[in-house]
Parts: structure tokens; sequence; C-alpha cells
């Protein structure tokens, strides 16, 4: 059975090697041949995670579970007892992951040609975005926590080299050092947790059923909520999660569709994906801290949800969002409080739910990330000042964009809308404080994503500017992938996901158990929002935010300026580590314990040069000494 | 003959060969002659080990030949390899093979101290005798002083004299440090094998002794491994030395230390080894973050790298003192590495100062449009060293965290915690470098016409940048052979008790 499935090897084999060619042999091809290449072996690697997925999802269940199967896995680096293995592991939520980013990146690969084109440096984009295919890939087929962290890293650098493709940027050089840093500041804390981890379970493997683990993993429960948090810490670096969330909005100074891909549909749900992966271990051994995740998930919703309100660079907007949606995720994880599946109480439906939203958050916001581009594209700047009206000029990229909009707001028939509704349940089914914390945010999403939708698309439109350039719908290449994207949003909803993707495995219908109340209540919910956002922002003039802004200048000042949280880190980072730390250390280095051995070797100097006197050569000193020294000897006899 | 000692049979007929030649020409070709078949001898010493134990060779030490020198002393010219000396037998080769090319330009004199100081650095490596050991380690630092004091830039002469006296400062320690363990002993070889085994029970040395050569010899070697407080010599050093001495110093030389310390101090005494070694432990945990931080506010590029170096070989000696088989591997592995990063990174530092004549990160900007290929692979030389997968950095600091990390006590557990916060900040040194000096728009005048590498250089670089990835990639082979070495010292030390009573923090 395992080796059916020994082909996956190719899923990360070809765009690894794409990336060695791209990157040594790249700048020796022309820009249109250096794409195809990219494309076409991530059309390779998109047609054989579609046949992975069919094989997989196609086999017959045993025990009413789809098995967890492991076509490869090698021994990369013997530590001892441990080792660190790098495999393959094939199951359903690896298996829905290899689909997500195939398809994301196929297309981020494909309207890459209209929306790079001409730029400098085309062969080496295409280089890095296989590198970073080839990383996710690895990361999300991991059979064991150490293998997962070194994608993890792999991806992090990858994201690094893409937000500062365009390098002689200043804030693309500032944002791309800072997404480095703060995620890697994160991932100390999940190297810690895994080491930790790995010397009191004595095992680094996903294979939790597996007897031997099973044994050393019980016996490392006193520790494993301390271990679990910190990967969760790390986790919250990738994923975006207060306070940890600052690099992202930065993030989007690097090309749009590398935000798409990398910065709204996979690197950043990570984190999710992490914790989804550890979940066996969380529900039976840290239940409680699994709720401190919930809530920090929680808060990070909402505090995002309010910055989106505030901001007028769409493609902050998007990343506010972004982290928002992130956040939902999270939340839906961390109000399971149960593994099986089927009980009237859905302990266990946010599991599900958060994998089934990541799945089509990740269609819905690489459409608005693409139709960004779209955007920036036709009026080259990300400001919706300078848009407005823009739905005549762009008939696609608006169609496509409002069906985005309606999708994340969650109105039916719309992915979003079944995914989000899944979110809704589990947290009511977790606490009601939860549940109507959570469905107050998904009422903030549907209003600045539809704040967002007017500013673009309605309300005044900038004629000076357009005047000077006629905006115009972008060329085929970039329309395809989201009219493509929007397809999958349009169907995405009725997938029976649950009977993919389970907390326990098993088959889970949860259209029988779909809360038709909560859906219409939600529904509802999302509509008046929108209708609000109409009534504020569709027309030319816009009074009523006006008077808003007026009324609370303070607020929106602070949602603006995200709550002055960046101002933070940087008077940390800057006035503290550098000055107070670094600063003096070095000085410390430099004068005091270098000093004291220029002192030294000075000291040693001086000395030689003081009783160099008695090496006169002159006999009567000589003499003189020598009596001197028998008279003092002398006396000390008598004495 | 014993084919061991063929290292140094190679460095003395290359100076022999350097001697009679004339012309650039001639010399080039006597040190790329030599230095390739250095480098094809240790990798056929490597094929032969390995091959060797896939035998079912299990001696400590392969291919031992010993030699008569001075009988009276009991000192005797004994060669020896184990897997922990092949691995930096094959570091020492790429660095002085790449080193040759990267010094292209140099005169003869140059060439004759760069050789007899590799002659001494694989000398150190192939012997397992103390007193030999002892004097290829003087052999590797005199030439130190001229190739500094006569081709060194900037504060030269100031730069090494200092280097050479903390460094003779630290042989003093060591040279009674050994002669302690040869009498302690019992005065009957010098052989480092020989004494270890001497054992009937308890140790050879006595305990009280032990204590008191422990300290001096470890402390002699950690002046060379830069071992905090003793590592100042480090960033003038380097900022002095030609890059090719860089290179060879900080990829090789400072290796010598960890070796020594592992290879004499902790195995030949083994007790205090246990006993004393959370003093060095705190040192070289402040090594290692002390050495990220004070890169972190640097301007000139060598010094970044040489208090980078602070950080890494801090590690190198940390994993040692763990006293446990994979931190002990790991270490290992991290001399490999950090040889092999930095050596590149001073490889690039040269080059690129060789251009704008500046070192200054505050006057460079934009280079990556001026010289792509060397600013990509000072990209790559940055990510290696911020131990980013894929090179050899993150196999070696993973390893040694592994490794640390099975000391369950809290003493451990802290250090080790505060040595992974090496990571970040390595991370913040690093690209703060490449955003400063690489990215950006370049607008000076004269940097704008400047040239990118030379063919020579390239093949320096490119080798480097092989190794490092291979490295990373492929771990498993050298690191099992490291092991291999690694494990007999590791059981010896621990086959005697602790006396933890002596460490307040336990």
């Amino acid at each position: 059975m395992e080796n059916q499935f020994i082909f996956t090897l190719l899923i990360l084999l070809l765009p690894l090697a794409s990336f060695l060619f791209l990157g040594l042999a790249g700048h020796k091809l022309s820009h249109k041949a250096a794409g195809l290449v990219g494309t076409s072996v991530l059309g390779v690697v998109a047609v054989l995670s579609y046949y992975t997925a069919f094989q997989y999802f196609s086999m017959p269940r045993v025990d009413g579970v789809y098995q967890a199967l492991v076509p490869i896995n090698v021994t990369w680096l013997p530590l001892g007892e441990l080792h660190f293995d790098m495999g393959i592991l094939l199951d359903p939520i690896s298996v829905v992951m290899l689909i997500v980013i195939s398809t994301v990146s196929l297309m981020v690969h494909i309207y890459s040609f209209g929306y790079m084109h001409g730029e400098r440096g085309f062969q080496r984009y295409y280089a890095f975005l296989s590198l970073f295919t080839m990383s996710m890939l690895g990361l999300v087929v991991a059979t064991n926590i150490f293998q997962m962290y070194l994608f993890w890293e792999l991806v992090g650098v990858s994201s690094y080299l893409l937000i500062g493709f365009f390098y002689t940027l200043k804030a693309a050089i500032a944002a791309s050092k800072k997404a480095f840093i703060v995620t890697r500041f994160a991932d100390m804390f999940f190297l810690i947790g895994i080491l930790i981890y790995g010397f009191y379970a004595k095992t680094f493997s996903f294979d939790f059923v597996d007897a031997e683990n099973a044994r050393n993993i019980a016996g490392a429960a006193f520790i494993l909520p301390t271990a679990l948090f910190l990967m969760f810490v790390g986790g919250a670096g990738k994923s975006a999660m207060f306070p940890l969330h600052i690099w992202l909005p930065d993030a989007m100074e690097g090309p749009t569709p590398v935000s798409a891909l990398i910065h709204a549909a996979t690197m950043v749900v990570a984190g999710v994906y992490q914790v989804a992966r550890m979940f066996p271990l969380w529900i039976q051994y840290a239940p409680d801290t699994l709720h401190v995740v919930a809530w920090v998930g929680a808060f990070t919703a909402f505090y995002a949800a309010a910055v989106a309100c505030a901001q007028t660079d769409i493609k902050r907007v998007l990343a506010f969002s972004t982290i928002s949606q992130i956040a939902f995720m999270m939340v839906a994880l961390g109000v399971c409080t149960e593994m099986v599946t089927g009980h009237e109480h859905h302990g266990s439906l946010g599991y599900m739910a958060s994998m089934f939203h990541l799945f089509t958050h990740a269609m819905f916001k690489a459409t608005l990330f693409l139709c960004a581009g779209c955007l920036i594209h036709a009026v080259h700047s990300n400001d919706m000042s300078m848009m407005g009206g823009m739905r005549k000029y762009m008939p696609i990229t608006h169609w496509t964009f409002l069906i985005a909009c309606l999708a994340i707001s969650g109105i039916p028939p719309f992915s979003g809308f079944f995914s989000k509704d899944e979110i809704l349940s589990a947290s009511f089914a977790y606490s009601p404080w939860m549940g109507w914390i959570m469905t107050g945010i998904a009422a903030m999403t549907a209003f600045y994503m539809f704040r967002l939708y007017y500013g673009i698309f309605w309300g005044t439109e900038n004629k000076e500017h357009h005047e000077a350039h006629v905006p115009h719908e972008c060329e085929w290449t970039m329309t395809f992938p989201l009219i493509f994207l929007t397809l999958i949003t349009c169907v995405a909803g009725f997938i029976p996901f649950g009977k993919l993707v389970s907390a326990d495995g098993m088959s889970y219908d949860f259209l029988a158990h779909f809360d038709w109340m909560l859906g219409a209540k939600s529904c509802a919910i999302a509509l008046v929002s929108i209708a609000l956002a109409t009534y504020i922002y569709k027309g030319e003039k816009q009074p009523v935010a006006e008077k808003m802004k007026a009324a609370a200048p303070r607020l929106h000042q602070w949602a603006y300026k995200r709550f002055y949280l960046d101002e933070v880190y940087q008077y940390v980072t800057h006035q503290i580590i550098f000055k107070y730390i670094s600063k003096p250390l070095a000085w410390f280095d430099r004068h005091i314990i270098d000093g004291f051995f220029n002192f030294l070797a000075w000291g040693t100097h001086e000395l030689g040069f003081n009783i160099r006197g008695f090496q006169s050569g002159a006999i009567q000193k000589y003499a003189f000494i020598f009596f001197l020294g028998a008279i003092i000897i002398l006396f000390i006899m008598i004495l | 003959m014993n084919f061991l000692s063929i290292f140094v049979l190679i460095p003395v007929l290359m100076l022999l060969g350097l001697w009679l030649v004339k012309g650039q020409k001639g010399i080039r070709s006597v040190m790329v002659v030599g230095s390739s078949c250095l480098l094809v001898l240790s990798v056929v010493l490597t094929i032969l080990f390995l091959q060797e134990r896939a035998a079912g060779n299990t001696a400590e030490m392969l291919f031992t030949a010993s030699l008569d020198w001075i009988t009276p002393l009991h000192i005797k010219y004994a060669v020896g390899v184990d897997g922990i000396s092949v691995a930096m037998l094959l570091l020492s080769s790429i660095i002085v093979f790449t080193g040759t090319f990267v010094s292209w330009n140099m005169n003869k004199e140059y060439f004759l101290w760069f050789t007899l100081l590799s002659a001494g650095v694989f000398g150190f490596f192939i012997t397992i005798d103390m007193f030999a050991m002892f004097m290829f380690y003087e052999v590797a630092l005199i030439p130190m002083y001229l190739l500094i004091g006569v081709w060194g830039t900037g504060p030269k002469e100031y730069a090494a004299m200092k280097l050479t006296l903390m460094l003779m400062g630290g042989s003093a320690f060591l040279m009674c440090g050994i002669f302690g363990i040869f009498y302690g002993a019992g005065a009957q070889t010098m052989n480092i094998l020989d004494i270890a085994h001497q054992a009937n029970g308890a140790h050879a040395i006595a305990l009280a002794q032990q204590h008191i050569w422990f300290p001096l010899t470890f402390a002699g070697f950690g002046v060379l491994g830069a071992l905090f407080p003793f590592h100042t010599w480090s960033p003038d050093g380097h900022a002095s030395a030609p890059t090719a001495v860089s290179m060879l110093h900080a990829g090789v030389l400072m290796k010598l230390g960890g070796y020594g310390c592992f290879r004499i101090a902790m195995f030949l005494m083994p007790q205090a080894a246990q006993d004393l070694g959370w003093i060095f432990l705190i040192l070289t945990g402040i090594s290692v973050v002390y050495g990220a931080f004070s890169a972190c506010v640097q301007t000139d590029l060598k010094y970044i790298n040489a208090y980078s170096s602070v950080s890494h070989c801090g590690l190198v000696l940390f994993g040692i003192l763990m006293i446990n088989q994979v931190a002990a591997t790991g270490a290992v592995l991290q001399m490999l590495s950090h040889g092999l990063t930095t050596a590149l990174f001073f490889a690039l530092i040269g080059m690129i100062y060789g251009r704008t004549h500046t070192r200054d990160i505050r006057e460079m900007t934009g280079l990556m449009r001026i010289m792509p290929f060397l600013s990509v692979c000072y990209v790559i030389a940055g990510l290696a060293n911020l131990g980013l997968p894929g090179f050899s950095g993150f196999v070696a600091e993973m390893t040694i965290f592994v490794g640390s990390f099975a000391q369950a006590d809290t003493f451990h557990r802290v250090l080790t915690i505060a040595a992974c916060t090496s990571i970040v900040i390595t991370a913040v040194y690093i690209l703060r470098l490449v955003g400063k000096i690489l990215y950006g728009v370049c607008t000076d005048e004269h940097h704008l016409k400047l040239s990118d590498a030379t063919w020579e250089e390239r093949l320096a670089v490119i080798c480097l940048v092989a190794a490092i990835a291979g490295l990373g990639v492929a771990p498993f082979w050298i690191s099992s052979m490291i092991d291999g070495g690694v494990a007999p010292i590791v059981n010896h030390i621990t086959a005697y008790a602790a006396d933890l009573s002596l460490n307040p923090f336990m």
C-alpha cells in the first residue's frame, strides 16, 4: 500500500530541482523560459498532488479511518538514542494541504507571468517561488516534528527572500529583516519545545499510535503542556498571532502574488497546521493549555479586525484580515474538548472546522490578494484613495473580488459561509461567550471587507489619477487564476469535508449536524454589517464615515497606527537591546577585557624598562649593589 | 613510513619547491599542486578510514605508528587518526586549498610562511603524542606573527604582537599542563592513548593533580578556541590579518583549541573534567551570547565576523563540556561547520575589501548590483552562519542542542536555553549586515565601477559553498564517522564518578 505512494517523493524533488536549476542557470535563460520552467514543474506537482489525493481518499478505510501512510522515512541525522528522520507522511490533513499548496502555488506561478512581467530578477523570483513551494510541501508531509522545524526554517527564509525581492527599496529590506527576525524569535521557542519533547517523549515522530511511542509520551505527560505551548509560540510567530503578528503587515512590501501565496494562503497557516498535527497530544495531555490557544486566537481575531477597519492601504487591510482569519482557525482548534466525532455536543467539531476554513480561506484570500495585485498593476498604487469606481474599468477583478468578499463575510452559498459557520458552532459548543465574541468578529469582518470593496470599486473616483493613466483589465495570465480560484470558492462549501478530515478520522457528515438556526443568525448579522458598510461607504461622498472619524479621532488614529505596537517593538529592539545591551557589551569588551590585557602588556613593558637600570654594565654600580646585598644578608644572619 | 606522515611531508616538499622556483607562475603551481595533493590525500584518507571501520576495525585510533624521538624523555613521534581527526584533516585541507586561491597574488615569502603554518596544523591533527602535538602547535603559531605583522592591514604590528603574545601565554599554561600530565601519569609516556588507558581501576593521574592540570590545559587551549575572557586577540588579529591567514586562522587554527581541549584536557583528566567543567561551561555560555551581542553593534566586517566566531567557537567548547556523546559529536560538527563558514566569510570579506578598500559597513551599500556573485555568496554565507537548514550550521547546532538537553539538571538546562538564544541574535547581526551592504542602491562613484569575482576567487568560494551545503544536506555519514571517534572519549570520561559537590549551581 505504501509503495504505491513512493512517487510522492517527486512532489518534493521536482520543485527542488527547479529551484536549483533556476537559481544556478536561471540568469542564462530568458524571462519567458524561466517562468515556463517554474510553472510547468509546478503544474506537474499539482497533478501529482491531485493524483495523490484521489488515490489516498479512494483507499478503503480501516476501522472507519483513513490510514496514515509513510511511503518513505529515512534517518537523516542520528542523534544518539534519538534520530532526525526525513520522510513523507500521508494522512487526511497532509493530503488536503498538498492540494491547497499546489493549487495556490500553481495559480500564483501563472499569475506572476503577467504581474512580474519585465521585472529585473524574474528568474530569481521563480527560483524563490520553487524553493518556497518545496519547503512548504516538505513541511506538511513531515513525519516528525524536527523535520517540520527544518522545513519551517526553510519557508521562513523563502519568505525573507521574497519579501525582500525588491532589494533596492528600503521598506522591503526592513520588512524582510523584520519578518525573519520576529519569526526566528518565535522559532527559538519552537526549538526549545522540540528539545523538551524529544528528551522526555524519546521521539520526534508524529506516530502517536505506535505502542512504544505512546508509552513514552504518556511518561512525559507532566511536561507536555509546556512543550506543546512552546511549540505553539513558534506557530504563533509564523501564523501571526498577537503579539507576534507585527511582521505580517510589513511583509506586504513583497510582490503581491507572493503575499497571496505565502502571506495569505500557505505559510501563515503553518502554525495552525502545527497545532492540528499535534492535536491528539493537545487534547489528551494539555486540554487547558489548548483553551489558552483559543483565547489568544480570539483576541488576535478581534484586534486584527479592529485595525483592518481603519487601514487605507488595500494590502494592509487584507493582511490584517488574514491575521484575523487565521486566528479563527486557531480558535476553532482551541475550543475542542475531545477527540471523538459525531457527538451531539460538537466537542471535536473545531478540528474539522479549522482545517476546512484553512482550505476555503486559502482559496478566497488568494483571490483577494491576486485581485489586489491586478488593481495595483492597473493604478500603480496600494492606496485606496488612488482607486474608487474601479468597477467600470476592471469587470473581472470586480466580480471575483465581490464573490471573495461575500465568501469571507460568510454569505451562502460561498465556501466561507460553511467553514465559518462550523467554527461558530464549535465556539458556541465550547462557551456561549466565545461563540458571541466570534460572531461579533465575523460581523466586523463583513464590515471591513465591504468597506474595502466599496472603497475600491465604488465611492469617489480619483479622476485626476485615472485620467493620466486609464486603468484597464489585466491580461489573461492574471485573470485566469482569479476566475479559477473564484470557481473553487463557489463550490468548495459543498465538499463533504467532514468525510475526509475529522479529529479522530471517522467520517462525519456535518450537513446532517448543521445548525441551520445558527447559520441563519450569522448570515443575517453579516448581511446587516454589509448593509451598514454599504450605507457608509458606497456613495461618492461619505458623510457618515467622516463623522465617525471626527467623533472618535483618537480611536481612529490608534487603529490606523495599529495601536502603536510597532513603535513598542522598535523601542525594545533599538533602544533597549542595541543601546543598553549590545553597545555596553561591546564597550566592555574593548575597554575592560581588552584593556586588561593591554594593561598586562604595558605593565610588563614598563617593568622591563624600569629594572633594566640594574643591568647598566657599570662595574661600580654592580659593586655597590653587591655590598648592599651582602650587608643586608649579614644583618639578617645576625638578627 | 606511515602514510599519515605524508600530510606533513607534502608541506615540507612544498616549502622546498617554493624555495627553488622563480616567478609568480612557479609559486602558484607549487601551491596549487601541493594543496591539491593534500586535498586528495585527505579524501583518500577519509575513504580508507571509513572502509577500515566498515570492515570492522574498532580500534580507537587507526593507522597508528610510533617512532622513538627523544628516548630519555619518552617522547615519540606517534601518529594515528580517529573520526575526529579525519574530519579535521579534511577541513584543514579544504581551507588550505581554497586559501591558496584566495591569496593568488601574494609573494614567495608569504607562501613560505603560509605553508609552514599548514604543516603545523596537519602535524597537530595526526599526532597522538602530547609533546609532538605541542611542537606542531607552536609551529603553527609562529608564522602567524609574521604573516599578520608583514602582510596585514591597519594596526598590523600591534595586532600581530597581541595575538602572538596572548596565544603564547596560552601555550605557557599548556606546557605546564602537559608536563603536569606527563609526570602525574608516572613519567613513562607522552602518548595520549597510553596515558588514558594506563589506569588500573583508579585513573593514572591523581585527582588532586588533575584538579591543577585540567584548568591549565583547558584554558591554554581555550585561548586559541576564543574562550571568554581570553578571546580579545580574535577581533584585532582577524581584522589585521591578510585574507587567507584569517581563513586559516579562524577556519582551522581556532579548531586546534577545541580539539586539544577535548583530546588532551578532558580525555586525560576525566574526573577533573567532570568536577571542574562547570567553570568553563559558564564561560562558554557567556562566549556564545556575549559574542553574538557584541557582533550586533560592530561596524567593521571583520570585527563582526570575529565576534561571531567567538560566539560559534563558544558553542564548540560548550558542546564538548556537556560530556555527552551527542553534544560532543555536535561540537566536532560545529568545528567543521564554523571552519568552513567563517573561512568563506573571511574570503568574501577579503575580496570585497580588495575592491572597495573599506570594511566599514556604513560606507558600502547596494553591492548586490555591482558584484552579484560575491554578494549572493555573501548571503549564502550569512544564511549558513545563522544556521539555515541545508547548510552545515543547522546540523551542528541541532546536534549540540539535542545533546545538551540530555543533561537534565537545571544548571545545564539554563545554559542550554541561553545558548539557544544565540540563534536569534545571530540572525539579527547577519541580516543587519546583509541589508546594509548588499541591498539598497549604490551611490558611490568609485564603487559603481568595481568588478565581480575573478575565476580563482570563484573557485575558492564555490569549493567552500559546496562543502558547506554538502555537509548540510547529507550529514549522516560524517556525523556517524565523528560519533565513532567521540564515543570512546566520552565513555572514558563518564566511566569515572564525578564529584558534583564542587559545582555550587547543582
